[in-house]
């Protein structure tokens, strides 16, 4: 089976070594490949010359053009905003309320602030700012701490019952089950009482009884007829719209234990231009007032 | 050329080209890291930094555990979408405490070294919970057991004398306290005043909102120290980087 093998005249030299009788051709790389590798050995004494490169005794070189990754961030961050500089500085001038007479202005302001509410805002109000429970609904008329640009702006500033900010929005509940303010039947009076505020009680005959408990307990806060307190971010519950549910057992859990959504405050994150944009992008998302 | 032509020597050697190809890859090796051992500016210097505290360092070993590190990174890259998504560029300092570091090679979340004080604790609580109530688009698994597992300090004290043994300047006063410091920590009720002395910035809440150490309460403690340490008013970038 073994065959001798063969050579032709005009064959190239072997690489002369042979390995059971079979040898190799000692071919010649491609020049192209050949003059690409050394072009790139070239580059490559070029490039750490150029750029930092090599360890030295305390630091590494610098390289001759003195690009360096920081620098050169700071440079980008620094031309975008000096591009924005001269509409960033209008928009922290004027009143916040003028905002939407300025048609370039407040274009701009709803798009920064889309961008700003899709970096920061959306992971607890939704990409589409309808919130989720226990995160508020940014698009309807319905707000605690109250919907004109200035409260708006006030909300997203200095947050809510944060602890990183001292005029943070603040106010709390009493636990009224857990902390044994009420009895638990009364909760469970006041719970259809609220219910029946806005749509069907679970017990029908405690609503009365319900009455009286809230009377004692809750209008300081919530008001006579239920509408809720701004001032306080007491919620409105006349109006069938729940942070955490408004069927029995999220209220039942709501009045045992109280509820305390807490809000970052954005003025140590983001520039005073970024929140006014952000504000102006909630307020006229369709609930602004 | 003499020395090619002793190639052969190697071609013909399996022993012997293992050894020198492993001399090869040693200088390659010893090149690229040996530097970043003596440079000076290796690790820059920065005001803030402090080890994990106990609570910390058990939060930190959870989110290993857990292997968020497969989908989360902890490095924000000097890139300027990425300093206005997440935050000042990360430092090395900001990870010299951590063994091992948890820049992570991946995003499939986004990155989490900046994450601390973003989100509430009892968004942290919802979203370990269940991520898609309130991220929709979220492909985050479900970590409700965190919560319902309760812990105590029984292996901090192993823990930081590793840390310890590692190069983290742990003081004895620290492993002495570790325990109590454990627990000071996830409650608002507790004399925390010392803790917070040996471990300066460190956030003492009660995360989950329940009773009880859980594991939720150590790896929402954690979450909410990333990346809050260093005062980067007293921060100026080495330009030679």
């Amino acid at each position: 089976m073994s065959k001798k093998s063969q050579k032709f005249e005009g064959d190239p030299k072997t690489t002369g070594h042979s390995w059971d009788g079979i040898e190799e051709f000692d071919n010649p790389m491609p020049r192209w490949w050949l003059w690409t590798l050394y072009a790139t050995i070239i580059w490559a004494v070029g490039y750490t010359i150029a750029y930092p490169a090599w360890p030295m005794i305390n630091s590494a070189t610098a390289g001759l053009l003195g690009w360096s990754s920081r620098a050169a961030v700071a440079e980008q961050i620094a031309a975008v905003e000096e591009g924005n500089a001269s509409i960033n500085a209008q928009l922290v001038e004027v009143a916040l309320t003028s905002i939407p007479d300025n048609a370039e202005l407040d274009t701009y302001a709803v798009s920064a602030g889309g961008a700003v509410f899709r970096t920061w805002c959306a992971q607890c109000h939704g990409s589409g700012a309808a919130g989720a429970k226990g995160y508020p609904n940014l698009l309807d008329d319905d707000w605690l701490w109250g919907g004109d640009i200035e409260a708006i702006y006030n909300t997203v500033a200095h947050g809510i019952r944060n602890e990183d900010d001292e005029d943070a929005r603040y106010s709390e509940m009493p636990a009224f089950g857990r902390d044994e303010i009420l009895e638990p039947e009364q909760v469970d009076q006041v719970v259809n009482y609220v219910m029946s505020l806005s749509g069907t009680p679970q017990d029908a005959s405690m609503v009365a009884a319900g009455a009286e408990v809230y009377a004692d307990n809750c209008v300081a806060c919530h008001g006579e007829d239920g509408t809720g307190d701004r001032e306080q971010g007491a919620p409105n519950l006349a109006d069938a719209i729940w942070l955490y549910g408004g069927d029995y057992d999220s209220l039942t859990a709501t009045v045992h234990g109280s509820r305390f959504g807490v809000m970052p405050a954005w003025t140590n994150r983001l520039t005073e231009a970024q929140i006014r944009a952000v504000s102006v992008y909630v307020h006229q998302l369709g609930g602004g007032e | 050329m003499a020395i090619l032509d002793k190639h052969k020597i190697l071609e013909t050697n399996a022993t012997l080209l293992l050894i020198f190809s492993f001399l090869v890859v040693t200088i390659g090796g010893l090149v690229q890291i040996v530097p970043l051992f003596y440079l000076e500016n290796t690790i820059e210097e920065v005001e803030g930094m402090r080890p994990y505290s106990p609570l910390e360092l058990t939060g930190r070993d959870i989110y290993i555990r857990e292997g968020c590190y497969v989908c989360h990174s902890q490095m924000i890259r000097a890139m300027r979408d990425e300093v206005e998504r997440y935050g000042h560029y990360s430092l090395a300092a900001e990870s010299m405490y951590d063994h091992p570091f948890q820049w992570g090679s991946k995003r499939t979340g986004p990155d989490l070294a900046r994450v601390g004080g973003r989100y509430s604790d009892e968004w942290h609580v919802d979203h370990l919970r269940d991520p898609q109530s309130v991220v929709p688009e979220s492909v985050m698994p479900k970590y409700g057991f965190l919560e319902r597992k309760l812990i105590g300090p029984e292996n901090i004290d192993d823990l930081i004398e590793t840390h310890r043994m590692v190069g983290v300047p742990y003081t004895d006063e620290m492993l002495e306290n570790a325990a109590a410091d454990f627990r000071a920590q996830a409650d608002p009720e507790s004399d925390y005043d010392a803790m917070l002395e040996r471990y300066p910035g460190a956030q003492v809440r009660n995360f989950d909102g329940q009773p009880g150490i859980s594991e939720a309460d150590a790896l929402i403690a954690y979450l909410q120290m990333l990346g809050t340490l260093v005062d980067f008013s007293t921060f100026t970038p080495d330009a030679n980087r």
